[in-house]
């Protein structure tokens, strides 16, 4: 069994959106949850969050950015290409309810998985108050969508080329001090984005939310790969997340098991890319 | 019957004839098969051992009661054809019984040969006889007339395959959902090719398939789709997804870089080919490898380790050797491969550095107590015998849970406090009217033939369910 990819667009310097048509995982999808896709016979498995789905088409969306072999693999690929596997929908689906007011803060590609999470919300009948952001202005992904899905959006971007000039957090932090009421404050993004992004809301009397990007193998709780410790117990994301309270978090602990194969994907990308440079691939 | 020494012409062999295989020194450098198997004159020379036993013991032995003096009889007759097709009566996946059955403790523990001097080679001919099948090509099955009912199996490992197997025979129409890419469960993603060749599984697979069974990968029942939509859709449904959580010590350092569940660890050397440079599985090739453990997951994980290119793998046990729940023959494989065995150790803490990753436990000298409600004398910590063990990748292999993905969604399947699904031990039939379990879902962690053994029981009592229906 294979799975046809119908449409791929390059969205933002390489960031690409994938529709792939994976009409079980459509049909079964909520906000929240992710999928595990291999390119080939001889490729990882590589988690990635459902960025959108279409239950009556049987199409998924996903959206990566090019880090390492795989995602560079996955680049190549066009419309009309197959992908090996894709098995979803993975992970606890986000827990939404009519809240009130909820923010949602999404960095980098982060802000993929933070667009089903606005329309769901939305639907749900809460404020919707989102920011995201990014490094500069080309790296923002999902703009016109989140404008779309949310009541308010707001920009930042490190470098200050579009919107608020710093970090989405500043703009998170500045809304919880307004005293505006927020029941919710759901933050994606790099590991590092979270860490900070939790420190800060977590003065204020709000409940706040990290869905986390451990290493992963099969997704179903089955090898404890994805391992992270949340109020000094061992959870696995795949199965207990990958949402989590964010103030019980072990962030350093997440950030050490994700840096654990750097050495070797650093050596598969140069292996990857002196192959290519020879023409055959 | 008097022992005699030695081999006399034209009389049956006293002792049993060895199974050949690669030398230590070699196989713990490749992933090749590590027994080769019986040539057409061993097996001669073993199947001429049997005494075709009137009131045959080894039978008893077996869970799923091959007919062991039969398909001996036949291999002594040479027709190796006839022996397969008289096993495959009541075993579908032979050619994996073969290889990793205990046998030892099972139909060979039971042969009368094996009170004066050793039990006849059962596995091995089993063995024999499915690879020279394998060989000449597999027969089409034969099915009966389809009965237009349909039955789900969730879970493709040993327990699936042979309830889909008999059920495809009489006529039902079975779909097997798995949750990974490959179907075969743990003889796909634990059991290390060199001791079960993911050919051998693959065609089992194959051949469940030309019984028109179809196969699902890919599809995890509890999230595409729950187990009450699966009983709309089907008429039975027979769970059987496993033991596949794995536990962990809760001791210092677990989480650190390096440490594995065997699961993982396994997963990425077997089913993802880590060994293999072709393959972008990444998993880290320790030089000092710590398993901690006593069953076959351990030695699997442990000489694994080995090959994958490690200086020193020693395995830390809590127990003495006598206590290892591991194959015999496993055991004895790991030793010769040079794997140390760390005796009545437990592990205390794992220590790492800075970076984060591992680089030793600590562990404790124990000793036996008393019995405990196993039945098995309890390890106890012996105080200040703590000491350290260089290590890089520590592997955990304690034991597993059945998974709990199954129950999301699944009103009125009773479940026990070990998490596993209460069945019925002679029909699998489970809370829930129309669904049947078995495996190591609801025995917790056992073997292969057990785990086909309740498939075959089950087939028979949803075949019954079905035509009651
Ligand atoms: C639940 C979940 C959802 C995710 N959603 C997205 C998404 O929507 N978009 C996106 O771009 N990325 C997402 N990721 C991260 C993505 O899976 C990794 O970036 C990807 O595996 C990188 O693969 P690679 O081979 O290109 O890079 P590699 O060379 O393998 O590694 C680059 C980095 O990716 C991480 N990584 C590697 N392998 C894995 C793995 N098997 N599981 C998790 N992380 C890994 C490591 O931190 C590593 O440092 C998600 C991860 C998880 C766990
Ligand atoms: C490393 C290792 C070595 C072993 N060595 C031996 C040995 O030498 N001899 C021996 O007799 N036994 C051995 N065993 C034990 C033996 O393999 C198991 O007892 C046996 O495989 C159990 O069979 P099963 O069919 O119940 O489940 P499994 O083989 O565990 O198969 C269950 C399948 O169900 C799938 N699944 C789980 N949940 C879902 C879901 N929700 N939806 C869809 N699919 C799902 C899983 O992915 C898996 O493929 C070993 C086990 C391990 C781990
Ligand atoms: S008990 Fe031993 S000797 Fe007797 S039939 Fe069985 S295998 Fe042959
Ligand atoms: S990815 Fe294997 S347990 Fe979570």
């Amino acid at each position: 069994m294979a799975y046809r990819i119908l449409e791929k667009e390059e969205i933002a310097p390489s960031v690409h959106r994938m529709i792939i048509e994976a009409r079980d995982v459509a049909k079964a999808a909520k906000a929240g949850q992710f999928i595990i896709l291999r390119i080939d016979e001889r490729g990882e498995r590589v988690p990635l969050t459902i960025a959108d789905f279409e239950k009556e088409k049987g199409t998924v969306t996903v959206i990566y950015q090019e880090m390492g072999k795989t995602t560079k693999q996955l680049a190549k690929l066009s419309a009309g290409d197959y992908l090996e596997d894709f098995v979803g929908p993975l992970g606890t689906p986000a827990d939404i309810r009519k809240l009130g007011t909820v923010i949602l803060v999404g960095g980098g590609v982060g802000v993929a998985p933070i667009y089903p999470q606005a329309k769901a919300y939305t639907s749900a009948g809460n404020r919707v108050i989102s920011i995201i952001g990014a490094r500069n202005k080309d790296l923002l992904i999902l703009e016109d969508e989140m404008e779309k899905a949310s009541s308010e959006l707001y920009i930042a971007t490190d470098d200050g080329s579009k919107g608020h000039h710093g970090f989405v957090t500043d703009i998170m932090k500045k809304i919880l001090d307004s005293g505006e009421k927020v029941a919710r404050v759901v933050i994606i993004g790099p590991p590092i984005m979270m860490k900070v992004g939790a420190g800060v809301a977590s003065p204020y009397d709000v409940e706040i939310l990290v869905s986390l990007n451990s290493i992963m193998v099969d997704g179903t709780g089955m090898c404890g790969g994805c391992r992270v410790t949340v109020g000094g117990e061992t959870k696995f994301t795949c199965v207990d997340g990958p949402e989590f309270d964010a103030r019980k978090v072990d962030f350093v602990q997440l950030m050490n098991r994700l840096a654990m194969y750097r050495g070797e994907e650093t050596e598969a990308v140069e292996k990857y890319e002196a192959e290519c440079r020879c023409g055959l691939h | 019957m008097q022992e005699v020494q030695g081999e006399k012409p034209g009389k049956a062999k006293k002792e049993r004839t060895p199974m050949p295989e690669q030398p230590a020194e070699e196989r713990r450098k490749n992933f090749n098969e590590v027994t080769l198997g019986y040539t057409k004159e061993d097996a001669l020379a073993e199947a001429s051992r049997c005494l075709a036993c009137k009131d045959p013991k080894c039978v008893e032995g077996c869970p799923v009661n091959v007919d062991i003096p039969g398909f001996i009889q036949l291999i002594c007759e040479e027709n190796f054809e006839g022996a397969i097709e008289r096993i495959k009566a009541t075993n579908a996946l032979p050619a994996i019984c073969g290889r990793v059955c205990p046998q030892e403790t099972q139909c060979e523990a039971r042969c009368v040969l094996g009170k004066k001097s050793q039990p006849v080679a059962i596995g091995r001919l089993e063995r024999f006889c499915a690879d020279y099948e394998r060989e000449k090509g597999v027969k089409a099955p034969e099915v009966m007339p389809p009965t237009g009912k349909k039955v789900a199996v969730v879970g493709s490992g040993p327990a699936g395959l042979t309830a889909a197997a008999d059920l495809a025979k009489l006529g039902h129409k079975v779909t097997i959902f798995e949750s990974l890419h490959k179907a075969g469960g743990v003889l796909s993603y634990g059991i290390p090719e060199f001791r079960l060749p993911k050919e051998i599984v693959r065609q089992e697979v194959e051949y469940i398939e030309k019984l028109g069974v179809e196969v699902k990968p890919n599809y995890i029942i509890g999230r595409i789709k729950t187990l009450d939509e699966l009983c709309d859709d089907f008429d039975a449904v027979f769970l059987v997804t496993g033991a596949g959580l794995p536990n962990f010590m809760g001791i210092e350092g677990e989480n650190l870089n390096g440490v594995y569940s065997a699961n993982e660890f396994l997963t990425r050397v077997n089913l993802m080919k880590a060994y293999d440079p072709e393959y972008d599985t990444m998993v880290r090739h320790g030089k000092h490898v710590v398993v901690v453990g006593g069953g076959n997951v351990a030695m699997d994980a442990a000489r694994s380790a080995l090959r994958l290119g490690a200086d020193e793998v020693s395995i830390v046990y809590r127990r003495g050797e006598d206590e290892m729940p591991a194959r015999r023959e496993e055991i004895e494989h790991a030793k010769e491969e040079g794997i140390i065995f760390r005796l009545l150790t437990n592990p205390v803490r794992i220590l790492g550095d800075e970076k984060f990753n591992v680089t030793g436990v600590e562990c404790i000298k124990m000793e036996l107590g008393e019995p405990d409600k196993s039945g098995r004398r309890s390890p106890v910590p012996v105080e200040g015998t703590e000491f350290l063990v260089q290590a890089d990748v520590v592997i955990i292999a304690i034991g597993t849970s059945p998974n709990p993905i199954i129950f999301k969604g699944s009103e009125g399947l009773e479940q026990n406090r070990r998490g596993t699904v209460v069945a019925d031990e002679e029909t699998g039939a489970t809370s829930k009217c129309g669904v049947f379990a078995g495996g190591d879902a609801v025995t917790g962690a056992a073997t292969v033939i057990s785990a086909m053994g309740a498939g075959k029981k089950a087939a028979k009592a949803i075949d019954a369910f079905l035509k009651e229906k």
